[in-house]
């Protein structure tokens, strides 16, 4: 019933065409084909011509320079990178070198440190050594000195004593007496 | 065009109907500039303005123009390349304006009331038949008879009985293969340009006769419709895909005049 509908309205329509309706199918006519020949041929080359003489190079132009470019600034890059890893690298030794140095210089430091602190400790402990070796001597001679002297007072105080007993003994045997009891 | 003519709105061959914009009789031959021709140069000035300002700036980094216009530059490449080789690029000239040229006309054609001109056999059958006549021209050129080896592929070792009776096969194939490439070529595009103009024009038609009817004709409508929307997708589609077929099928024969033997 569509169909039928839509026949009717497609018939109703075509009413309208004019008497002189064109034959049914344009694309195999033929009167038209040398116009569109000759006018395929003239466009079609303007076309090439135009494309092929001034466009695409000049698009393959900016290809190339944009790669060209890509190309020398990627090399450029790596250069820049060659040179800064370089001067990191000499960074680095002149870093190791500055801390050996820094070590020698400690190391020489302390060593000298330590020589000087052993001449001063040898220095001071010999004069320690001599001073008690004086006051060992000076200690030595007081002693014995006293030791005369006790001695003598055991010496005088044996005679007092023996005078009291109303012995008398001569000052030899006395200190002879004195020092076998002393001993 | 009288676009209130009910012949013009549903009609769907009106569309492909050529009419004389400038009358031109040389010689007596008529070379009238017509509307075919007129749409055909509002292609080509087209691609020329849109290249042509494209690249006018060549600039490293590129506007979104010039950005476009490099993209086809490289698929056009591309394609040449990746099936003719190195060498076929010095047709590649060539396969880009003939891709530009399909690809606006047929684009050109998307647009309603205009005219579109790879819709007419006449014009894809040059097209076809200056493929051809390059692939020829050039295959003898450059291999000179070596080009027949083109219809007579290599076998590699074989009795010579078992080669005579494949080559009397095979040549005979080749041969027709060969010669029914411009009308393949050329049939493609125009039956592609032709029916799909027709399907759109009867879906738009239906949409129109179906409001005018009234009726179960207000169903006809909004279904047509949508179809007329689908298929203007499709056709778009269509429009690109058989302008890059084209190319690179001419690709393909280009390379069978570089390398002859398969």
């Amino acid at each position: 019933m569509l169909i039928a509908l839509l026949a009717e309205s497609a018939a109703h329509v075509s009413e309208h065409l004019p008497d002189d309706a064109p034959p049914p199918f344009p694309p195999f006519e033929t009167w038209h084909m040398p116009s569109q020949l000759f006018w395929l041929a003239i466009l079609f080359s303007i076309l090439y011509l135009t494309l092929s003489r001034v466009i695409l190079p000049k698009l393959s132009d900016t290809l190339e320079k944009r790669s060209d470019r890509i190309a020398s600034d990627i090399d450029q890059a790596a250069r820049l990178n060659d040179q800064a890893l370089e001067a990191q690298q000499a960074l680095e030794l002149r870093l190791a070198q500055a801390r050996n140095k820094a070590r020698e210089t400690s190391e020489k430091a302390r060593q000298k440190m330590d020589v000087e602190m052993a001449a001063e400790t040898a220095r001071v402990d010999a004069e320690i050594e001599k001073k008690l070796d004086t006051a060992d001597a000076r200690i030595a001679g007081l002693r014995a000195d006293a030791m005369k002297n006790v001695e003598q007072i055991a010496v005088d105080t044996a005679d007092v004593i023996l005078g009291r007993f109303g012995v008398s003994a001569s000052k030899s045997e006395l200190k002879k007496a004195v020092s076998a009891a002393l001993e | 065009m009288n676009l209130l003519n009910p012949s013009v709105a549903v009609d769907p061959i009106h569309q492909f109907q050529i009419t004389r914009w400038i009358e031109f009789h040389p010689g007596g031959i008529d070379l009238s500039f017509t509307n075919a021709s007129g749409f055909m140069a509002l292609g080509v000035i087209l691609t020329i303005a849109f290249f042509g300002i494209a690249a006018s700036k060549g600039s490293l980094v590129p506007s979104r123009l010039q950005s476009m216009a490099e993209i086809g530059y490289g698929f056009v490449a591309d394609m040449v390349r990746g099936t003719a080789g190195e060498e076929g690029l010095k047709f590649f000239p060539f396969v880009f304006t003939l891709f530009f040229f399909i690809f606006f006309a047929n684009m050109i054609g998307m647009v309603p009331y205009a005219f579109t001109t790879t819709s007419h056999i006449i014009v894809t059958a040059a097209l076809a038949l200056l493929v051809m006549t390059i692939v020829i021209g050039y295959g003898f050129y450059k291999n000179g008879l070596k080009f027949l080896g083109l219809f007579a592929p290599s076998l590699g070792d074989m009795h010579i009985v078992g080669k005579i009776c494949l080559y009397s096969l095979l040549i005979p194939i080749e041969v027709i293969s060969f010669f029914a490439r411009p009308l393949t070529l050329s049939l493609r595009l125009f039956a592609n340009m032709l029916a799909g103009h027709i399907m759109l024009k009867l879906f738009a038609g239906f949409a129109v006769i179906g409001m005018a009817v009234g009726g179960i004709g207000y169903l006809v409508t909004p279904l047509s419709f949508i179809m007329a929307v689908a298929l203007n997708a499709l056709e778009l589609l269509v429009a690109g895909l058989q302008a890059y077929v084209f190319a690179i099928l001419t690709c393909v024969y280009l390379s069978d005049a570089l390398h002859p033997s398969h």
